[in-house]
C-alpha cells in the first residue's frame, strides 16, 4: 500500500511484518520513534511480541541475543552511543552466530556531543563481524528491514541495517508499504536449529583454546564471505514479489560510458540522483551505492569499476590519524585490477552537516582541484578552525 | 565416562537415579566451593531449565571447547549480562508459551559489580528468572582481585595488607537487600554448608512467578587460602559467627532466617584463611580490625534476630552506623 510516513514508523512497521518474538530496547535519538512505534503497535493489539524496554543498550542487545538463543525472532535498534554501548555484545552476538536484527539509526559519537547524523558509530563497529547493509532511502530501508530477517536466519550471523539518523528516520516519504502475505511468502517462521533446549541440551559460549580459537575466527569469515551470494538471493526474490530492487550488494546509475564514478552509502546517494538527474544524459560523473559494507563487496566493486579513470568515494565517517574508512577499503579492493582507477576520498556531513544538492558539482571541481587524492573532508570551513590550524 | 560413549544422552539421563545438570570431570579446584553449590543449584532445579552464565570461574572450569560438563541447555555470553541474558530467554520462552525456567548465573564480580546494572533491570522488570550469585567474595578467575563483595580487611592481590595497609579498606556490599528493595517476591541467601537448606531455597525460588535471588556463600580455597578439606567448615563457620546470615526476603520484608544455636568468635573463621592472617598479628590495627569485624558480625544478628527466641526487627539498622567502618584510621 502506497504511503507517506515519517522513516522511523515505515521501519517499525516493516519490523511488525516480519513478527518478531522479542524486541528489546533502550531509548536514544534518533532511534526512539522506531521503537516508540514499535511499542504502539503492541499497545494497539497489532503485534504480538514481548515487548522489554531495558535499562541500557548493553542489555537491550544482551536480552535480544537470550532471546533468539531461546529460539524466538529478535529484534532491537540504537544509534551512536547507545552502538558503542553494545560494542561488547555485537561482538558476542556475532561470534555466537546468532541470527537478529538491529536498526542502527546512524548518528555522530560523542566527544564533542551531536545528535546528529553521521556514521561513525556503525563504522566503529565494522569489524563486529555483522552484516551491515546501508539505506539509501526509506523504501529500501522498508525491503531491507525484510530482507535482514531472511538473511540473517539463513546465514546464522546478525545483520544490522544502517539507516541515516534524521535524514531517513525523521523523513516522511511516500513509499510502497509490504502487505502481509508479501512477507509471509518471503519470511518463513524461525527455525533456530541450535535453540537452547532442555530435551536436547547444548553448551553455548564455552571457552576455546588457542587450538581451536583460529578456526572458529576462520568459520565466522567464511560465513560473512559466504553471506554475498544470500544478499544477494534475498534482493532478488524480493523484488519478484515486491517488484522493487533494493540494490543487492552495491548499485549503479547514470551514465554506463562515464569515466568518473562517485561511490557512497546511505542517503547521500539519493542527493547525488537528485543532482544528476538535473544533467539529464550528460551527467559527467555515474554514481555506485554500496549495500553491503559487510560483508565487503571486493568482487562486484572491482566489476563495477573496470574501464574507470577516476572514482570518488564520498563518505560520512572517518578514521582520525587515517582518513577515510571505506575510501581505504575501495583502495584495497581495487588494488587487485590491473587497471584501478584514480581512488580520490571525501568525508562530508559530519555531525548532521547538510549535504546539499550543490555537492555534486563541488565534489567533482575539487577533484578537479586536485583535492581528495589522499584524503580531505569536502565541506570542511577553514573560517571556523583556530588561527593556528586553519 | 568413556564406557558410556555410545548411550544416548537421554537415555543415560532417565537411568540416573536423581537428575543431575552438572557432571563431574570438570576442572574446577580441589575443595572449590561455588562448583558443589552449582551441582547443587541445578539437581534441585530439575531438567527443564534453561541457563545463563556470566563470565567467571563456574564458566571456565566447566567448559572447554569440545567438552563440557553441563548436561541442561547452558549458554554463556559475557561478563556484564547474564541477568539480561537470562531476561531474553525468559521473554522468548514466555512468547513461545513455553514453561521452561530460566536461572541466570554469576560470581560475586558479575553481579555485585560488573553485572549489577543488568541485574537490576532483570529484577525491576519482573522478569520471570532465577538469578544464582556464587559467592566467593572476589575476582578468583583473573588471580583474586578485590571485588565490592570481598570483606573489609581481606587480603587480595589488589588489597593487599602492608604498612599503610591492612586489606580492603571497604565494607562487603549488602547485595541481597539492595536485590530486596527491587520489591521483589523472593531473596535469600544460603551456604554451601547446609546443603538442604539451599536445595529447598532453589525450589522455593523455582515455584514463585517472578524474578527471585539466591545469594549462595562458596568458600574458594585457592583465593581464601586454606586447607581444601575446610571448605566446609568455612563456610559454617562464616554462618555461625553471624558474619554470613542466612535469611529469606519476600517483597523486601524478612520471612525466615537460620538460628544461631552458639555463635562462635569472628577469629575461628578468619584464622583458618589467609586472607586473614595479618589481623592476627601482634598489633594494634589488626587488634582493631578484629573488633570491627566482630561487631559486623554482632551486627547482623541483632538485625536479623539471628539468636534462638531472639526477635528482632530486621527493617531497624540503627546500630550499623555504629559499626565502626574503614581500616587504617
Amino acid at each position: 500500500m502506497r504511503q507517506a510516513l515519517e522513516g522511523s514508523q515505515a521501519i517499525a512497521r516493516a519490523v511488525s511484518l516480519c513478527k518478531p518474538q522479542v524486541v528489546s530496547a533502550y531509548p536514544i535519538t534518533p532511534q526512539t520513534h522506531i521503537v516508540e512505534n514499535l511499542s504502539r503497535l503492541v499497545a494497539d493489539g497489532e503485534l504480538e511480541c514481548e515487548l522489554v524496554s531495558v535499562e541500557s543498550e548493553f542489555s537491550a542487545a544482551s536480552v535480544a541475543l537470550g532471546a533468539v538463543a531461546a529460539g524466538s525472532r529478535a529484534y532491537t535498534a540504537s544509534s551512536s552511543q547507545g552502538i558503542l554501548l553494545m560494542a561488547e555484545v555485537l561482538f558476542n552476538i556475532a561470534g555466537l552466530r546468532m541470527p537478529l536484527v538491529l536498526t542502527c539509526a546512524n548518528r555522530a559519537v560523542s566527544a564533542p556531543l551531536s545528535i546528529w547524523n553521521d556514521q561513525q558509530d556503525s563504522m566503529a563497529v565494522r569489524d563486529a563481524g555483522w552484516i551491515q547493509l546501508y539505506c539509501a532511502d526509506n523504501q529500501e530501508a522498508v525491503d531491507t528491514t525484510i530482507q535482514a530477517f531472511r538473511i540473517a536466519e539463513q546465514c546464522e550471523l546478525p545483520v544490522m541495517v544502517c539507516v541515516d539518523g534524521f535524514t531517513l528516520t525523521h523523513t516522511l516519504e511516500v513509499l510502497e508499504m509490504p502487505e502481509p502475505e508479501q512477507v509471509d511468502a518471503f519470511l518463513p517462521p524461525f527455525r533456530f536449529a541450535r535453540r537452547l533446549d532442555p530435551d536436547k541440551p547444548l553448551s553455548v559460549g564455552t571457552l576455546v583454546s588457542p587450538e581451536y580459537f583460529t578456526e572458529t575466527r576462520h568459520d565466522h569469515h567464511q560465513a560473512l564471505r559466504d553471506a554475498t551470494d544470500i544478499i544477494v538471493q534475498a534482493q532478488q526474490e524480493w523484488l519478484t514479489i515486491s517488484g522493487r530492487d533494493s540494490g543487492g550488494l552495491l548499485r549503479q546509475s547514470g551514465p554506463a560510458d562515464a569515466r568518473t564514478a562517485i561511490l557512497t552509502l546511505g542517503s547521500i546517494a539519493g542527493t547525488l540522483e537528485e543532482a544528476m538527474e538535473a544533467h539529464g544524459t550528460g551527467a559527467p560523473a555515474r554514481l555506485i551505492v554500496l549495500r553491503a559494507f559487510r560483508p565487503f563487496p571486493d568482487q562486484a566493486l572491482r566489476d563495477a569499476c573496470q574501464g574507470l579513470e577516476r572514482l570518488i568515494v564520498l563518505e560520512r565517517a572517518l578514521s582520525p590519524g587515517a582518513g577515510g574508512i571505506v575510501g581505504s577499503e575501495v583502495r584495497a579492493a581495487l588494488s587487485a585490477l590491473d587497471r584501478p582507477p584514480r581512488v580520490f576520498n571525501f568525508a562530508v556531513g559530519l555531525g548532521g552537516r547538510d549535504v546539499p544538492l550543490e555537492i555534486y558539482p563541488r565534489l567533482l571541481d575539487a577533484v578537479d582541484a586536485g583535492r581528495g587524492s589522499d584524503f580531505d573532508i569536502l565541506d570542511l570551513d577553514p573560517s571556523k578552525l583556530p588561527a593556528e590550524d586553519a | 565416562m568413556s564406557q558410556d560413549k555410545d548411550i544416548p544422552l537421554a537415555e543415560l539421563r532417565r537411568a540416573q537415579p536423581r537428575f543431575s545438570g552438572f557432571e563431574a570431570g570438570h576442572r574446577a579446584c580441589l575443595g572449590c566451593g561455588e562448583a558443589l553449590a552449582a551441582r547443587l543449584v541445578t539437581e534441585s532445579a530439575g531438567p527443564d531449565v534453561v541457563y545463563a552464565n556470566a563470565t567467571g570461574c563456574l564458566e571456565v572450569f566447566t567448559t572447554a571447547w569440545p567438552e563440557s560438563a553441563w548436561r541442561v541447555p547452558w549458554m554463556h555470553s559475557l561478563f556484564a549480562n547474564a541477568a539480561a541474558i537470562g531476561a531474553g530467554m525468559e521473554a522468548a520462552l514466555k512468547a513461545q508459551g513455553r514453561s521452561t525456567r530460566v536461572i541466570a548465573m554469576g560470581g560475586d564480580g558479575g553481579t555485585f559489580d560488573i553485572g549489577f546494572q543488568a541485574l537490576s533491570g532483570m529484577l525491576e522488570r519482573g522478569h520471570n528468572v532465577l538469578y544464582v550469585c556464587y559467592d566467593n567474595e572476589a575476582y578468583m578467575n583473573t588471580g583474586i582481585q578485590r571485588s565490592s563483595s570481598t570483606p573489609h580487611a581481606a587480603v587480595t592481590t589488589t588489597s593487599p595488607a602492608g604498612r599503610e595497609r591492612m586489606g580492603k579498606r571497604h565494607l562487603k556490599k549488602d547485595i541481597v537487600s539492595i536485590v530486596a528493595a527491587h520489591h521483589i517476591p523472593y531473596a535469600a541467601t544460603a551456604s554451601v554448608a547446609y546443603p538442604a537448606d539451599l536445595r529447598k531455597k532453589v525450589r522455593r525460588a523455582l515455584a514463585i512467578d517472578g524474578p527471585t535471588f539466591l545469594h549462595v556463600h562458596t568458600p574458594c580455597p585457592l583465593g581464601w587460602g586454606h586447607d581444601s578439606a575446610l571448605t566446609i567448615e568455612i563456610a559454617r563457620l562464616a554462618v555461625q559467627t553471624g558474619l554470613f546470615p542466612v535469611i529469606e526476603l519476600e517483597r523486601g520484608g524478612v520471612a525466615g532466617v537460620m538460628p544461631i544455636r552458639e555463635q562462635r568468635p569472628v577469629s575461628d573463621y578468619l584464622r583458618l584463611q589467609n586472607r586473614f592472617r595479618h589481623l592476627f598479628a601482634d598489633d594494634v590495627r589488626a587488634r582493631e580490625e578484629l573488633e570491627h569485624l566482630q561487631a559486623l558480625a554482632d551486627h547482623n544478628i541483632e538485625r536479623y534476630g539471628l539468636r534462638p527466641g531472639h526477635e528482632a526487627d530486621p527493617l531497624d539498622t540503627e546500630g550499623a552506623d555504629t559499626v565502626k567502618r574503614g581500616g587504617v584510621r
